[in-house]
């Protein structure tokens, strides 16, 4: 077996965005002073007039990447996700998404990953708030490899954009030659038994309890979902139908995110049954990223034993 | 292309501009006057004095830029549009109705020469900052020009936006406050007194010029200074106004803030503004 290679979503984004502002003066970073943590540091030291710091007024901040963007420029808005969907939720819904214009909020912290900043800092609401704007697309990286092609992606596509990163090294999944596309889900493994629908740092959960399974006679489909908006509605369809036995994974509230999104589908649908696997419902605190995980159910173990159970 | 009418021609143009007012809200029985007509003489001189615009173009790359922070006194932009030639009369007479151009508040992606969606307040300057800063990166020379409310200044992003206009050093970007000293639930002084808001805006880096906001010699005058001085400061025009200028019943009546007027109203304000045209 070779040898894990441990990278953060957030670094991705880092580095794509210098080579995107590289590739394109009007692509702009516009950060709200934690650009450190956020990975833009090495942005503003190489493309120091495409870089802006509007200190820390993520209101202020959103509006004036929607201003850049009527004239022309791609701004990303760069900071945590409990501020840019939250802080900026009402700037982002009348200077953005209203207007469509092409402004993509970068967001470092996603989920629990804030570990020990406390519930303050961790957001387990950020996507479905985002879902519920018209216009906006939310789209999650599964690890650092996807994070470069998606964030290289999403300044190819035109709109309103919100884009989850975290903060921990998580183990490389993908490699190099993988080709992802904004709005189509990810095929990770092929199964007929059930199906791990996930996204983010949870999607290497599903894939071990995927490996988990197959030990135990147990077929596992997993999907990467890593754009919960527009959804892949019939690559969530093809779950229903063929496989029938669904399990969302998420490191974000249980409702409104992913495991909200396959359940409108799966209802409409009337067809399978879908277990949802994420925060339940209620705050975090300052503790080990995996232990706030396990509280919530969101492990391998979890995954495999509600896998068994369906 | 710039226009530049003399003072007594935008005094002219500004009763005009009123009258549209007035007229459009009367036919949607719904609107904002007050803050309508205390802001028109800065639209007027905006439009006629001031901002180079291409009604053919909306889009034109190179234009000034007009934002109404204040998003719901938006028909004194809608008339100064159709009047400008962005699209024909007859549409103000569409103000508020389905499938109207004309939104209760702006929206850009339907109305042609909105530069930007607004309505929920203390939201536009930020966006101004932002397109004034795009001119700065791009050596371009256009200029923003944002309408913001006394009542609005009470929201933070406000402060947030002015702190960003003065680290850019965006003197192309002018702010007009439209110190009417009323808002919904009563004067401003009642609900949450302002200060000086002139000598805030100062403090934030702004160069400020104090006229009387419903004075269209001075308005122009304290444009042309805010044109003229190229010394990295942003400038705020900080006017004081009369919300329900220039029509009796409604001047310095709170309620007039967000009513349509009836048909005897209507009536008695086109013939009291009829008689405002300078000779």
């Amino acid at each position: 077996m070779s040898e894990v290679v441990m990278k953060a979503t957030r670094d991705g984004f880092g580095e794509a965005i210098v080579e995107l502002g590289k590739e394109n003066k009007n692509i702009l970073v516009v950060d709200v002073d934690i650009g450190k943590s956020c990975k833009t540091t090495q942005f503003m030291k190489e493309l120091p007039e495409q870089h802006v710091n509007v200190g820390i007024a993520e209101q202020n901040g959103a509006g004036v990447a929607a201003g850049l963007a009527t004239c022309g420029k791609l701004p990303y808005v760069v900071t945590y996700a409990a501020f840019g969907s939250m802080r900026m939720c009402e700037m982002i819904r009348q200077e953005i998404c209203y207007p469509k214009l092409n402004v993509k909020i970068a967001c470092s912290h996603g989920g629990v990953t804030p570990a020990n900043d406390g519930a303050s800092h961790q957001a387990i609401e950020d996507m479905g708030i985002m879902r519920t704007l018209p216009n906006m697309t939310v789209v999650m990286p599964a690890d650092y490899v996807s994070a470069k092609k998606l964030v290289k992606a999403s300044a190819a596509y035109e709109g309103p954009m919100f884009l989850r990163f975290t903060r921990d090294a998580i183990p490389v999944i993908y490699d190099e030659n993988v080709e992802l596309e904004i709005g189509k889900a990810h095929l990770i493994r092929d199964g007929k038994d059930v199906a791990i629908i996930a996204n983010g740092d949870t999607v290497r959960l599903a894939i071990d309890a995927a490996k988990e399974l197959e030990t135990k006679g147990i077929s596992a489909r997993v999907v990467d979902m890593h754009t919960i908006k527009p959804l892949d509605v019939a690559c969530v369809t093809d779950c229903l139908e063929t496989i029938g036995k669904v399990i969302t994974v998420e490191d974000h509230n249980i409702l409104n995110g992913l495991g909200s999104a396959v359940c409108e589908v799966a209802a409409e649908l009337g067809k399978g049954k879908v277990k949802r696997v994420g925060i339940q419902d209620q705050f975090g605190e300052s503790a080990p990223y995996e232990r706030l995980l396990a509280k919530n159910g969101v492990t391998v173990e979890d995954i495999v034993k509600i896998a068994q159970s369906l | 292309m710039r226009e530049q009418l003399s003072v007594k021609e935008l005094q002219n143009k500004c009763v005009d501009l009123k009258k549209h007012v007035v007229d459009m809200i009367y036919k949607a029985q719904s609107g904002h006057p007050g803050g309508s007509l205390s802001v028109a003489e800065f639209v007027t001189a905006c439009y006629w004095h001031e901002m180079d615009v291409d009604p053919q173009n909306p889009r034109w790359a190179d234009r000034d830029r007009f934002v109404m922070s204040k998003g719901h006194v938006c028909p004194a932009q809608y008339a100064a549009l159709a009047m400008k030639g962005f699209f024909p009369m007859e549409t103000l007479d569409t103000l508020r109705k389905e499938g109207s151009p004309l939104q209760g508040h702006p929206s850009m992606n339907k109305c042609p020469g909105i530069d930007i969606s607004t309505g929920s307040l203390g939201q536009g300057l930020a966006c101004g900052v932002g397109m004034a800063l795009a001119a700065k990166m791009d050596n371009k020379d256009y200029r923003v020009y944002v309408a913001v409310g006394d009542g609005e200044a009470q929201e933070g992003e406000i402060w947030e936006a002015a702190n960003t206009a003065h680290k850019y050093q965006l003197d192309n970007l002018v702010v007009f406050v439209d110190f009417n000293n009323l808002q919904i639930d009563g004067t401003c002084d009642e609900v949450m007194p302002n200060g000086d808001l002139g000598a805030k805006f100062r403090e934030f880096g702004f160069d400020t010029y104090e006229i009387d906001g419903n004075d269209m010699e001075q308005m122009v005058a304290a444009l042309n200074l805010a044109r003229a001085v190229k010394n990295g400061r942003p400038k705020c025009i900080y006017g004081h106004t009369v919300k329900g200028k220039g029509v009796s019943y409604m001047e310095n009546v709170c309620s007039w803030h967000g009513v349509a007027p009836n048909e005897a109203q209507w009536k008695q304000a086109m013939d009291e503004l009829n008689a405002q045209y300078v000779k």
